[in-house]
């Protein structure tokens, strides 16, 4: 047997997630939202793996299933050399305070009435990792290093702003040391001005703590801006991954190629000068996806064939892996 | 080019419980037919309240204390908000695009009803020519199948074909100006490129002015041709697209365009330098310059001088800064 690979923090291996939809008191299925379709890819340790793609593709479904919020449908995910994909609920505690988690909503992920301290202070506790002063002066400590006056620790969410919200997030999700943290989304709900605070704050406690992100969000610039290697999700499926600069520089796959056309650069002099690439139609729905390749029926590319196979997602060289086979 | 409308000094404060509410507060700015502006600044800092202002559409506890909006000779500010005059100017030559379409669409009603009702009452079409009119308005912004969705509820189209609606909806009686406050803030980028699109598409077809509001300086470096920049209730710098871009002079400004990651740049090649401090509230606003604590090109001259008004610095280019950044930065 091959040894686990130390390099890796995370491997998932065609990882499935299905939801079931029920209809009628019976709760017969009639049909399953394949919100996660067989998706593989890894993250090597003190790595940051960015994961795009539009709403309804997956991909907080994917950080979830890697959290183990989700039981998966089917698949392997090995954390930290460790397959927890079917792991009970004892074994996977303490394996949980390994991975830390950030949510987009600053003020829907935070108890309203709870204190900004003991939100911080609760994974510790969960945990057995602190008490009594020792649990004071760790919440202190996590305060600050989040750039948060310690004296606030009594205020509760909306007594401070979305930006100091979102610290608090991150503040809670590093506080049991963890060597995972998964970021969906953590600035799409700030303010332009702030959330360049908070992607300096990640980046910096990554530096100093040596963690490994999961970076989730749908604008393309900031996830490359933060990510080391960037995948792309459509309709439930990774269709490309590589390096952030290769994936700007040399976008394979049509839709890649159509998410970077659609973002607009803050350059009216770029902008002029580009090609933009308007997609036909809209995404279409994960209960009821399009055959093959699911993205082939909005491809400029498509040919028959297209519409019969899946496309495997396969390395052109360099570890630039696409599903298309048109590329 | 000729000038359609001209807004002077306009300030919208609301009465709160908190106290007075400065969010609009001396905005001054124009629209010259078929231009594509963006009008762009922080959540909060007064810019649907602005657009808001020009339609008077403002409900207590706010109120328009001061301004003039001048529109096809005529100061809007004389009419009553909701007397004959503003009825036939609102929905027929200046029209809004909402950031997210449930709220401005009703439910209940079936989308040909809500298209037909503006085209009967704005252009005294008759029931059976205003559904034609509406089927054909549908086809023009690309909802598939338009004769037979017409009669959907809104709740039956996706986030996107709402927005199309909107869209159909905003042009059918060919505005003037149509407003668009965060027209694809609620949807995803390549929707998002297909509604702007269709949006630039249409008002040069029909020869109509498009304010487009938005926090994204990349949607405005892609459409706008000219910018108006707004931080707490007032505009503190504006001019030609490339210029802002090129050679932004207002602190805030050239805050906002290093905080932001550019596609394309490598990784770990750049650190974003962010704004520090938070926007101010609007409330107890102190006289002086309301981006001074977060500035840092600041001197002595703003900390006792009064917020500066705005000043030219060339071609149509205006900031409110006493600070001189070029050669600074
Ligand atoms: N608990 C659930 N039960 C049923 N369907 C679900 C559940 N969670 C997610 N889905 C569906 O699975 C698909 C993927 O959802 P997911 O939240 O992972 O997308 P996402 O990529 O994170 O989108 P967004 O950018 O909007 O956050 C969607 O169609 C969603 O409606
Ligand atoms: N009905 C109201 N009552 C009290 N204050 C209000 C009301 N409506 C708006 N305000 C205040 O007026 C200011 C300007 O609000 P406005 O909605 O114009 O901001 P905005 O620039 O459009 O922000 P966003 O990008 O979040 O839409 C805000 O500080 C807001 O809190
Ligand atoms: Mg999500
Ligand atoms: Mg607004």
């Amino acid at each position: 047997m091959k040894e686990p690979d130390n390099d890796l923090m995370v491997e998932v291996k065609n990882l499935k997630m299905y939801f079931p939809i029920t209809r009628g008191l019976l709760k017969r299925k009639v049909a399953d939202v394949k919100a996660v379709d067989d998706i593989s890819f890894y993250i090597k340790k003190h790595e940051t793996l960015g994961l795009v793609g539009e709403s309804g593709c997956g991909k907080t479904t994917t950080g979830r299933c890697i959290l183990r919020l989700y039981q998966p449908t089917s698949g392997n995910i090995i954390f930290a050399g460790k397959d927890i994909s079917n792991m009970r609920e004892g074994k996977l505690k303490p394996l949980r305070s390994n991975m830390g988690a950030i949510f987009q909503d600053p003020f829907g992920s935070l108890n309203p009435r709870q204190i900004a301290g003991s939100i911080v202070g609760d994974p510790l506790k969960v945990h057995d990792m602190a008490t009594g002063s020792e649990l004071d002066d760790r919440v202190a400590e996590l305060f600050q290093m989040v750039g948060l006056d310690p004296t606030m620790k009594d205020r509760v969410p909306h007594e401070f702003s979305g930006g100091q919200r979102q610290r608090i997030g991150v503040a809670r999700a590093l506080a049991c040391r963890p060597s995972l943290v998964i970021c969906d989304e953590p600035i799409s709900a700030l303010d332009v001005s702030i959330q360049a605070q908070i992607i300096n704050l990640l980046e910096e406690l990554q530096e100093k703590m040596g963690l490994t992100y999961l970076f989730i969000a749908h604008d393309l610039a900031v996830v490359q801006h933060i990510s080391e290697r960037v995948a792309v999700m459509y309709l439930g499926r990774i269709v490309e991954i590589t390096t952030s600069e290769e994936l700007y520089e040399n976008p394979l796959h049509p839709y890649t190629k159509a998410l970077f056309s659609a973002i607009p650069i803050p350059n009216p002099k770029i902008e002029k000068t580009r090609t933009h690439i308007v997609l036909k139609g809209e995404v279409p729905s994960p209960v009821n996806p399009p055959t093959g390749c699911h993205f082939h029926p909005r491809c400029h590319m498509a040919v028959e064939e297209c519409s019969r196979e899946r496309p495997p997602l396969r390395d052109i060289g360099g570890g630039h892996l696409v599903a298309c086979i048109r590329v | 080019m000729s000038v359609v409308l001209d807004v002077e000094n306009l300030k919208t404060y609301f009465h709160t419980e908190y106290g007075l509410v400065k969010a609009v507060d001396g905005v001054s700015f124009h629209i010259n037919q078929g231009e594509i502006i963006g009008l762009v600044g922080e959540s909060g800092c007064g810019k649907s309240v602005s657009i808001l202002s020009v339609m008077q559409l403002i409900q207590s506890p706010g109120e328009i204390v001061d301004g003039k909006i001048m529109f096809e000779g005529q100061d809007l500010l004389q009419y009553e908000a909701n007397g004959p005059q503003m009825r036939a100017t609102r929905g027929r030559k200046m029209t809004m695009i909402f950031q997210e379409p449930m709220t401005s669409l009703n439910p209940v009603i079936t989308i040909c009803r809500q298209m037909t009702e503006i085209l009967e009452l704005h252009l005294d079409m008759d029931r059976h020519t205003a559904r034609e009119r509406a089927i054909e308005l549908l086809r023009m912004v690309g909802v598939p199948d338009a004769a037979s969705r017409i009669d959907d509820y809104p709740h039956q189209f996706s986030g996107g074909m709402r927005q199309r609606v909107m869209i159909a909806m905003a042009i059918s009686c060919n505005p003037m100006i149509i407003f668009a406050d965060e027209p694809t803030t609620a949807v995803d980028v390549t929707t998002q490129a297909q509604l702007l699109e269709l949006m630039k598409d249409l008002v040069t077809r029909i020869n109509t002015s498009l304010v487009i509001v938005t926090h994204n300086l990349g949607v405005v470096a892609r459409y706008a041709q000219r910018i108006y920049v707004m931080y707490a209730g007032r505009i503190v710098e504006s001019g030609p697209a490339e210029d802002i871009f090129d050679n932004p002079q207002h602190p805030y400004t050239i805050g906002l365009l290093d905080s932001v990651p550019r596609l394309g740049e490598k990784h770990g090649s750049k650190k974003l330098i962010p704004i520090y401090g938070l926007p101010p509230n609007l409330i107890n606003m102190p006289p002086t310059c309301a981006f001074l604590p977060r500035c840092t090109y600041k001197t002595e001259k703003c900390e006792k001088e009064p917020w500066p008004a705005l000043r030219s610095t060339g071609d149509n280019h205006y900031i409110s800064c006493y600070v001189d950044v070029r050669g600074k930065q």
